[in-house]
């Protein structure tokens, strides 16, 4: 049943953001936007300097494009976790547990947020404008690292996403919380995570695996040695870590959903 | 509100290392921005975010879309002072739990810039307040942009996606080049966040940071009040 159940849902949720043309337009205007506002930031740190981290205008730029672009499908599907406090505080979760559809697949089509097309595209841009200026030796190896790197990397954002709101079950008010590691690492993933502190770089970039998402990856494409020392075939695991933080997420979310109390009334 | 304690810190940890990677490269300053300047204006920046309520809640908005306003306007108040006045003590309370938090995260943990002189501290706390008064307009007039157009919704976002960068949050305006920072302070946008840092730093001259600031929060003041002048005569009530 579920697999003509969720085209349905997410073909509705699809044609009733369309129905208002002209906001739809705005809003896809405005997330576009959002992401060349940290371009500009980018733009204006390398009007000083040469380099960020011993890293090119056009590498930082190949590395936030990676980032945004996994960033923005990872929102499309699993910002809508974001309203889990709502859920939960409501009781209204009781709803998504009576239906015979998994409760995580019911809230990531509950709201997709296309006007996320918006950003994605910002950032599909930016990256072909950075694979254009950056030296690439192309091999076919390459050219599917460099398509995988984007969707490897919306899997891990989206598994960060469900892990930190599965917080929400306990502290209900957890969202901030949350907030601080999903768009933490959309902010963290976009530069060299050589030039975070290592306390700060343990746990967002190895423990949340953001260095996977743009850092590692680019670097393989790029052909260049990891200022922390890491071997090269590196860069090529991130499709493994996203399956790996998939999976964690998944048990988290079993987990979590188990501990769920209704709200009694 | 330690969830958002969370965020706010792991934010400003953030954009630390990226400004301190951006010195480095450029031998130590910036703009007259070195090591302790730039964690001073980070972590001051964390915490008047939250003071001056940069990115607020739409609620007015949302009061007109649903017809709830008409209460708002038939109490005999002047809905705008009645909201500033609830913004002020709102104000008060984040001063203490969402503007002295980072900063005294910022004096403890990073190397930090103490203001050279005494005076600058009661100067930096007037600077603050009108920033936040000028945030306080800038919101209204976004809100009240919803008498007009119902769903204000892509002008919220729109200042929320903007006024960031434009005020000096994500990275001080001087750093912009010189065109771009003369332009920026024709605008009311520096003195939502850059005017107070400035004021605490020591940079640029105090009395003209101040007086943009006065400027700006009288003019959009003024401008709040013709706009709901306007807007009363545009409100019709649907229904019993």
């Amino acid at each position: 049943m579920a697999d003509t159940v969720y085209p349905r849902l997410i073909g509705a949720r699809l044609r009733s953001q369309m129905s208002y043309r002209a906001s739809f337009a705005l809003d896809l205007a405005t997330q576009a936007l959002a992401q060349w506002v940290e371009l500009v930031v980018i733009l204006v740190l390398f009007s000083h300097v040469n380099a960020l981290g011993g890293f090119s205008k056009e590498e930082v730029l190949l590395m936030y494009a990676f980032a945004g672009i996994a960033f923005g499908i990872a929102d499309l599907f699993a910002g809508q976790l974001d309203n889990l406090p709502t859920y939960i505080r409501a009781g209204t979760f009781d709803v998504l547990l009576l239906r015979p559809l998994g409760t995580l697949p019911q809230i990531m089509v509950s709201d997709v947020r296309l006007r996320r097309i918006g950003r994605i595209a910002g950032a599909l841009a930016v990256m072909v404008y950075a694979l254009a200026q950056v030296s690439v030796v192309w091999t076919p190896a390459k050219v599917a690292l460099a398509i995988a790197t984007p969707l490897a990397g919306a899997v891990i954002f989206s598994a960060i996403w469900v892990v930190t709101c599965s917080v929400c079950f306990w502290i209900v008010e957890g969202r901030e919380f949350a907030n601080a590691f999903t768009y933490g690492s959309g902010a963290f993933t976009s530069y060299p995570v050589n030039v975070y502190s290592a306390p700060l770089r343990w746990v967002m970039a190895f423990i949340v695996p953001g260095a996977f998402v743009a850092y590692y990856p680019s670097l393989a494409l790029l052909g260049k040695q990891d200022p922390l020392g890491l071997p090269g075939w590196v860069g090529w695991t991130s499709p493994l870590v996203a399956a790996l933080a998939a999976g964690v997420a998944a048990l988290v979310w079993r987990f979590a959903v188990r501990h769920y109390r209704g709200t009694g009334s | 509100m330690l969830a958002g304690m969370t965020a706010n810190v792991v934010f400003g940890m953030l954009r630390v290392a990226i400004l301190a990677a951006a010195l480095e490269a450029a031998d130590g300053e910036i703009a007259d921005y070195d090591i302790a300047a730039t964690n001073t204006y980070v972590w001051i920046g964390q915490g008047l975010l939250g003071f001056v309520l940069l990115w607020g809640t739409n609620e007015l908005a949302e009061r007109v879309r649903s017809g709830d306003v008409v209460v708002d306007l038939y109490r005999p108040w002047h809905l705008q002072s009645a909201m500033l006045a609830q913004d002020l003590g709102r104000g008060g309370f984040a001063f203490l739990t969402r503007l002295a938090p980072p900063m005294v995260f910022g004096v403890l943990l990073f190397p930090f810039q103490f203001p050279a002189s005494s005076a600058q501290w009661p100067l930096f706390l007037v600077s603050a307040v009108l920033a936040l008064v000028v945030s306080f307009a800038c919101r209204f007039l976004v809100d009240a942009s919803a008498f007009w157009l119902l769903d204000n919704r892509g002008l919220y976002g729109f200042w929320n996606v903007t006024s960031g960068l434009l005020c000096g949050l994500t990275v001080p305006v001087s750093f912009f080049p010189g065109w771009a920072r003369d332009v920026l302070w024709l605008t009311p946008f520096p003195a939502l966040m850059q005017a107070p840092i400035d004021v605490f730093l020591g940079h640029g001259d105090v009395t003209g940071v101040l007086l943009h600031q006065l400027f700006w929060a009288v003019a959009l003041l003024g401008a709040g009040h013709l706009v709901l002048q306007r807007a009363v005569r545009k409100v019709v009530v649907q229904g019993g």
